[in-house]
């Protein structure tokens, strides 16, 4: 069983370097769609014995992550028309180099932290991989949707973390990540379309052009 | 020096121009068409056999040896694969470095083949062809390196050899990303679609095919020789990384490779079918994929 939350954990990585690497809008919210998926998987394959705290926790988790949130983007794709192109601060290729990057200090970091015995070996790394990605494509990309990406990766890696702890922190540090992941693309979308409706573009430099003369 | 692995090299030698008319024929097919004989590329190389050559005034003997070495190049390189899946012809320490660079010397001399005749379409074809292959370096030593890491070994006919077998098992995901790493790396040494078409008949748009344009007769015989012969090559590395057969009989080990090549071809002839090529600007970022992909497996099997 282990076995398999290790491969799971690998995907979730590779799915981030999809997002890295690819210039599809639609296919960057397809790769955090997949994430999301996995995600909701990993609760039952850590803890294969668990109880109905682990089943709610996969079966929120995925409805969330994977569906209502990835149905929420390619809505606001469709509504906004937004360019299928997304024009990074930093190219592909480079993103690519970098994500190994982060893979490689993430492993170097974890192996240095003093955790609890209790943490399974890919768990901690994955989790600071994927927050260290997710925080670097809010920073480089300039679409903003693109950014709501990055924050929902982030995020992604904050629930991993979460999930060392799942047998001793309450229900409750779950249900909150997911308010917030909820709450933080409401609000972005919003003004995504904010964006879009007043200046015809969602490049997020132009938020600095917002004064009240 | 087994007598298993020099049948495997002749194997090498007689099957190579058959992947391409495999891999044509698969995209015929599933683009509805009949296409072209299996064989074709046997005959073009028969009929090349047989015509004279012409020579540019401009050229000079780099450009009348530059077939011979990429040929020579790359049936030295097949020695160093153990082909039969127990171990190659020549083995040494640290001899994946002698695969890459003989491969390189090949290309040097192609490169500067097209360099000679002083053609400006050459020349570009020249420069992309290095751009592309600077990029797939990375991701080739990455993947042996990784290769060496789960097995231990420093040589290619350790690391496609026995010690596969025992690693496989403990090394999944590592071995799957380094196997989808030397896939991407041979469609791009290979010249095939999403780096470079084969098929395409517009200078302006070649890679590889635009560097052999003055080559004729004989000399362009070697040449798309060479060719397929590079793609098989890394064909064999594909199937020994896949598939390790130390354990199997020798005969058996043979038919596996063969056979594992075919399934190459046919999966090269269906990336064809359902990609486009890349642009030009975006190739590097694809044979950054590649390094990267090799770059986690060597990161998974450090930490393990």
């Amino acid at each position: 069983m282990p076995r398999l939350a290790d491969l799971l954990l690998l995907l979730v990585m590779l799915t981030s370097f999809v997002v890295l690497g690819t210039t599809r809008l639609s296919t960057c919210i397809r790769a955090v769609a997949f994430q999301g998926l996995l995600l909701g998987m990993l609760p039952l394959a850590l803890y294969p014995n668990g109880e109905l705290h682990t089943w709610g926790l996969a079966v929120g988790t995925m409805a969330v992550k994977a569906v209502i949130l990835p149905r929420f983007l390619s809505w606001a794709i469709r509504e906004a028309a937004v360019r299928r192109e997304v024009e990074p601060r930093v190219g592909y290729a480079l993103s690519l180099l970098l994500g190994v990057v982060a893979v490689a200090a993430a492993f170097a970091i974890s192996t240095g932290l003093p955790l609890p015995e209790r943490t399974r070996e890919m768990l901690v790394p994955a989790a600071l991989a994927t927050v260290i990605i997710g925080l670097f494509v809010l920073i480089t990309r300039s679409k903003a949707l693109v950014q709501v990406v990055g924050y929902l990766m982030l995020e992604n890696g904050v629930y991993l973390f979460g999930l060392t702890h799942v047998e001793r922190v309450p229900f409750l540090v779950e249900a909150g990540v997911l308010l917030d992941v909820f709450v933080g693309v409401f609000i972005m979308g919003i003004v995504v379309f904010h964006i879009n409706r007043e200046f015809d573009s969602l490049d997020s430099a132009r938020l600095t052009e917002l004064t009240d003369r | 020096m087994s007598r298993s692995a020099l049948v495997g090299l002749a194997l090498l030698l007689g099957v190579a121009p058959l992947l391409s008319g495999i891999a044509a024929r698969t995209k015929a097919r599933l683009t509805g068409r009949r296409g072209a004989p299996l064989l074709q590329l046997y005959w073009d190389l028969a009929r090349l056999r047989r015509k004279g050559v012409v020579y540019s005034r401009t050229t000079t003997w780099v450009f009348r040896l530059a077939p011979i070495v990429l040929v020579a190049t790359a049936a030295l390189a097949a020695c160093l694969v153990p082909l039969d899946g127990r171990r190659a012809l020549v083995s040494f320490s640290g001899d994946f470095v002698a695969f890459a660079y003989l491969l390189a010397l090949g290309r040097f001399f192609l490169v500067l083949a097209a360099l000679d005749t002083g053609s400006s379409f050459e020349g570009m074809g020249a420069s992309r062809e290095v751009t592309v292959a600077a990029f797939a370096e990375p991701a080739l030593f990455l993947a042996f390196i990784a290769l060496v890491l789960a097995t231990g070994s420093l040589s290619l006919g350790g690391a496609l050899g026995a010690p596969l077998t025992q690693a496989w098992p403990t090394a999944v995901p590592a071995l799957a990303m380094v196997t989808a790493s030397l896939f991407l790396v041979l469609l791009a040494e290979g010249s095939r679609v999403p780096v470079d078409d084969p098929a395409t008949h517009l200078e302006l748009t070649m890679i590889h095919e635009v560097m052999v344009l003055d080559h004729s007769g004989p000399d362009f015989a070697l040449i798309l020789y060479g060719g397929a012969l590079k793609l098989a090559l890394f064909g064999a590395l594909l199937v020994g990384a896949v598939v390790p057969r130390a354990g199997l009989a020798p005969g058996l080990g043979l038919a596996v490779l063969v056979l594992g090549l075919l399934g190459v071809a046919v999966l090269v002839g269906i990336v064809e079918s359902v990609t486009a090529r890349l642009r030009l600007s975006r190739v590097p970022q694809f044979l950054t994929a590649a390094s990267a992909l090799a770059a986690l497996a060597v990161i998974l099997l450090l930490v393990r």
